[in-house]
């Protein structure tokens, strides 16, 4: 989560220059080159055996130039790729502070469990009668996400969060369409999520932004103002990106749903309330739930996630396929949108197959773990965890909307940095020296210079003392003027800042093969 | 509970930091009629253990394809991943990292990417791939909206041998978005008649190769018919080792390839995580969906990688974007880079080709079964058969004896009875020549009772 508005991204001043090895490598931090030029075509890792002579049946298709593909051997690939990944922060080596991203521990139970032959080595379509297990435990994650949503039905098969709010917008149309009505207005805060403003625009509304009220949350009487039969839905994020709980949430819903609109919910941050408030208590009609952010499997470097989106009882017939139905001989599966029986009027498929089942097998196995007692204490740990960190701070760095309670996450800006010469980003980046993943910066929009600090329930109180502590050496340095420790920053990453702007002026996405040298 | 480091002690003495008196005052906003003390339906924590044992009792239930001779393919395919692959994929560094939004301390990831993109402009013939999509379905639906946007036009034309679900995933988009879809209908025979479906209203034509039959056909042609009437050619793949030993989409004309990445690197994991692969021509670039690495040096000149034309991604541009994606396939597109970095071109191109052989193998066994006909003259490593009868029974019955044998077509087409007698079998380097003979006297057996 991070938007760029007003930030710099020009690599900055260069400051010392570094201490020159002969192979720029500088102790456990070695340089690595590309596979394209340490690789040659015909080395390979993989050991495989001619097939024997055979007539090819390829219609007159087969490939006869060169791809230009680099092989590496077995021990050349490792240590190639051991290389690179000693470049990443990661939240198994450090606290990733990212607001709204939600970088909790990754329980190694869940990898195990997701590489058991019985759901790794499972085909889409393979007969159904040969995978009970499959189907009962996604049974068994959309029980608990029922449970937990207090919502009566669930679509499984969305890929990751953005795709799940696609999901819950495409139903919401469908919804109305069947109705008859064309409605062509979309309302969402101006908190929200890049995704939420992208999303209706997809399906080819417009989007109109709710400003919010000076406490940060979105206020039932502006909601009021902007409904208009034209109004399909409002997108609401609950807790909302500036970590606070909205509060009249339900008046909202009540209003909106008043004049035949939806209220569709942003779960993103449901990690902060898991277990404890269930969005269809709140009149919410559909909502996303981010597998890789609540409940715990990997981001892996952009992905997967999982996003499986729960629907109200006005919503649910829309719902798409596959899905689970209850019949009377037990649940059934159904994989065409002709075959849901009444009044299930599906909105059609999503994707091809089932969904994420792999990211279901370790959201699941994160859940049986943490039982519902486990959860909910999960969701207020974090949000202790970030109050005990905005309480640590708060005489150091200003909170844009006081300093009252707030959810999962602690919303800062820069107004104490007024004066300073020193921005969000050389704080952020000065924050790398100190061995921490910076927050989330620049993000919300509504606030200027935003840093969303978001600690989850997975650091010890000892780890956030010396981060808090960190931060405060770091802000007294600010308040100080010690702009020398920020204007260069990172000085012991990997890298310096990098010249955004060139990489976006002349871009360059690929390798490409040298050109031979022009004769001199 | 095993994953909370926080003891009672010190949520008292963190509570009395923040200055509250209990946990509740810090969900004071939430109204407190909704506020739960529990969930009576849910149950409470479990060891280590008991998950083990009761998600271990789920998956025994299932018959895993490594148990059994096993030819089901039609999307997604089960070849040998190196140990090599799973073991680096699983480095806390990757594993455990979020979007290189600080390239500064995510080289490791932006630099993989950036390989990764290459490896797939190369495989696909194209000039430019971006970071993954979430996979082949889902890239496909997109690459269509990116094609209405360089054309300005909004009506799709889809290939009747498109794989269903892609085919729905497209028209599920097209309808809730107010664009036209025009499908043309299953040709198990192999695809024919879309250049009449061409007029200058269309913005493209997205075909299959192989398509879902597993025929091969070469796109020249209808690249060119596409692209004289104003339209891009859209190639879908689904199965991406095919590139190794046939002509790429690329260098028949495509404008826009994308395809299923799972063949490399991944599991079958019952349809997903998988990875969506999207290519096309430099000029495109900036109506493209999805995350760029891009090359860039860092304030000292070393070269570095960052991610890159974020001007057209939601979380810059919103409803601007050219797309609402934000989290893709990253660590299916480590494994699938890694998996194609330990072949090589030359390991690549033996991988298809045994592929390929083994196809053929099969191909000519069961063509030796009574009453069974194989319709595909050229194909990769799948292909379509007619069985006497009604396939799904056929298959439902190989199942019962210990043969997965393929896909029947009514999975994907229940509604089109023409086709009901029709499997889609796929045959890949796992298969063993004992699996062809196993596959081809079940078969006889069935066929026969």
């Amino acid at each position: 989560m991070l938007n760029r508005q007003g930030r710099s991204t020009a690599a900055g001043e260069a400051g010392a220059a570094r201490a020159a090895t002969f192979t720029g490598n500088r102790a456990l931090r070695i340089e690595e080159a590309l596979i394209f030029e340490i690789g040659r075509p015909e080395v390979s890792g993989v050991d495989l055996d001619e097939p024997p002579d055979f007539a090819l049946r390829l219609g007159g298709l087969e490939r006869t130039a060169p791809i230009g593909l680099p092989g590496l051997s077995e021990p050349e690939t490792v240590r190639h790729y051991v290389r690179l990944s000693r470049n990443n922060y990661s939240i198994d080596a450090g606290l990733y502070p990212l607001g709204s991203c939600t970088m909790k521990h990754n329980p190694r139970l869940n990898e195990k469990m997701a590489r058991v032959p019985g759901f790794a080595d499972i085909h889409p379509l393979q007969p159904l009668s040969t995978v009970p297990g499959a189907l009962a435990l996604i049974a068994e994650l959309s029980r608990w996400l029922i449970e937990l949503t207090g919502m009566p039905a669930v679509a499984m098969s969305p890929k990751a969060g953005a795709h799940g709010e696609l999901t819950g917008m495409m139903a919401i149309k469908a919804a109305l369409l069947a109705r008859g009505e064309r409605r062509s207005v979309v309302l969402v805060p101006e908190s929200a999520h890049g995704t939420n403003p992208a999303t209706a625009a997809l399906l080819g509304y417009r989007v109109e932004a709710v400003p919010a009220r000076a406490d940060g949350t979105v206020d039932a009487a502006e909601v009021e103002r902007h409904m208009t039969q034209d109004v399909a839905a409002i997108m609401l994020t609950n807790p909302n990106t500036c970590g606070l709980f909205e509060r009249d949430i339900a008046a909202i819903a009540r209003l909106v749903h008043a004049a035949g609109a939806f209220v569709y919910a942003d779960g993103a941050n449901f990690n902060a309330i898991m277990g404890k408030v269930r969005p269809g208590d709140l009149g919410v009609d559909a909502i996303h739930l981010n597998l890789h952010k609540t409940f715990s499997t990997p981001h892996g470097g952009g992905g997967p996630g999982a996003g499986p989106v729960a629907f109200s009882r006005a919503l649910a017939p829309f719902a798409p396929v596959p899905c689970l139905t209850a019949g009377a001989s037990g649940l059934a599966y159904v994989e065409q949108a002709e075959d849901a029986p009444p009044p299930a009027r599906p909105l059609g498929r999503l994707c091809a197959f089932h969904g994420q089942m792999g990211m279901f097998v370790r959201a699941l196995a994160y859940m049986m773990s943490h039982g519902a007692d486990g959860l909910r204490q999960a969701a207020e740990d974090a949000v202790l965890n970030a109050n005990y960190v905005r309480a640590s701070l708060a005489d150091l760095m200003s909170l844009p909307y006081g300093n009252r309670p707030c959810m999962h996450e602690a919303l800062f800006d820069d107004a104490w940095l007024d004066g300073t010469g020193i921005t969000t980003l050389d704080f952020a980046k000065a924050m790398i020296d100190e061995g921490y993943h910076p927050m989330t910066v620049y993000f919300p929009l509504v606030v200027h210079g935003a840093m969303l600090i978001e600690p989850t329930e997975s650091e010890s109180k000892a780890s956030l003392d010396l981060f808090t502590a960190t931060l405060r050496d770091l802000a007294l340095a600010a308040r100080r003027g010690d702009t020398e420790r920020f204007a260069g920053a990172p000085r012991y990453a990997p890298r310096r800042r990098l010249d955004e702007t060139r990489a976006a002026r002349h871009p360059v996405l690929r390798w490409s093969p040298p050109k031979p040298e022009a004769a001199e | 509970m095993r994953y909370l480091p926080l003891t009672d002690e010190d949520r008292a003495e963190m509570l009395a930091r923040v200055g509250v008196a209990g946990i509740d005052d810090l969900f004071a906003d939430v109204p407190p009629d909704v506020l739960r003390r529990d969930l009576p339906d849910l149950p409470h924590r479990r060891s280590e253990v008991e998950v083990e044992r009761a998600l271990g009792r789920l998956a025994a239930e299932n018959v895993a394809a490594g148990a059994v001779p096993f030819f089901v393919g039609c999307g997604a395919y089960r070849h040998h991943v190196p140990a090599t692959v799973d073991h680096l994929v699983q480095r806390s560094e990757f594993l455990t990292s979020y979007t290189p939004y600080q390239p500064e301390i995510a080289q490791g990831t932006l630099q993989y990417l950036f390989e990764f993109q290459t490896q797939v402009a190369m495989l696909t013939g194209m000039e430019v791939a971006n970071a993954s999509m979430y996979d082949g379905s889902t890239a496909a639906a997109e690459a269509v909206l990116m094609a209405h946007r360089i054309t300005r036009r909004h009506k799709a034309v889809l290939a009747g041998n498109l794989h269903p679900h892609y085919r729905d995933t497209v028209a599920t988009v097209s309808r809730l978005a107010d664009h036209e879809v025009v499908a043309a209908p299953p040709a198990p025979a192999g695809e024919e008649g879309l250049i009449g479906l061409i007029d200058d209203s269309v913005s493209c034509v997205v075909v299959q190769v192989p398509d879902v039959f597993g025929h091969l056909n070469d796109l020249t042609a209808l690249a060119a018919r596409t692209q004289a009437a104003g339209a891009l050619l859209i190639a879908v793949v689904t199965e991406i080792v095919s590139l190794g030993l046939i002509v790429p989409p690329g260098q028949m004309g495509a404008d826009i390839v994308v395809g299923e990445g799972q063949s490399l690197g991944n599991s079958l994991s019952f349809g997903g995580p998988y990875l969506g692969l999207l290519a096309t021509r430099q000029k495109y670039v900036r109506q493209m969906p999805g995350r760029l690495a891009g090359a860039t040096v860092d304030a000292e000149g070393q070269r570095s990688y960052v991610l890159t034309l974020s001007a057209r991604e939601q979380h810059i541009r919103r409803e601007k974007a050219t797309s609402n994606i934000c989290t893709s396939s990253g660590l299916c597109a480590l494994a699938f880079t890694i998996h194609l970095t330990l072949l090589g071109e030359a390991g690549l191109r033996r991988l298809a080709r045994l592929n390929h052989a083994r196809a053929v193998a099969l191909a000519d066994a069961l063509t030796r079964v009574p009453g069974v006909t194989v319709l595909n003259r050229a194909f990769f490593n799948e292909f379509t058969v007619r069985v006497p009868g009604d396939a799904a029974d056929v298959i439902e019955r190989l199942a019962r004896a210990g043969v997965l044998g393929g896909v029947p077509f009514s999975r994907l087409e229940p509604r089109r009875r023409e086709l009901s007698d029709l499997v889609v079998v796929a045959a890949t380097e796992l298969n063993t020549d004992e699996d062809a003979a196993a596959y081809a006297a079940a078969l006889t057996e069935v066929l026969a009772c």
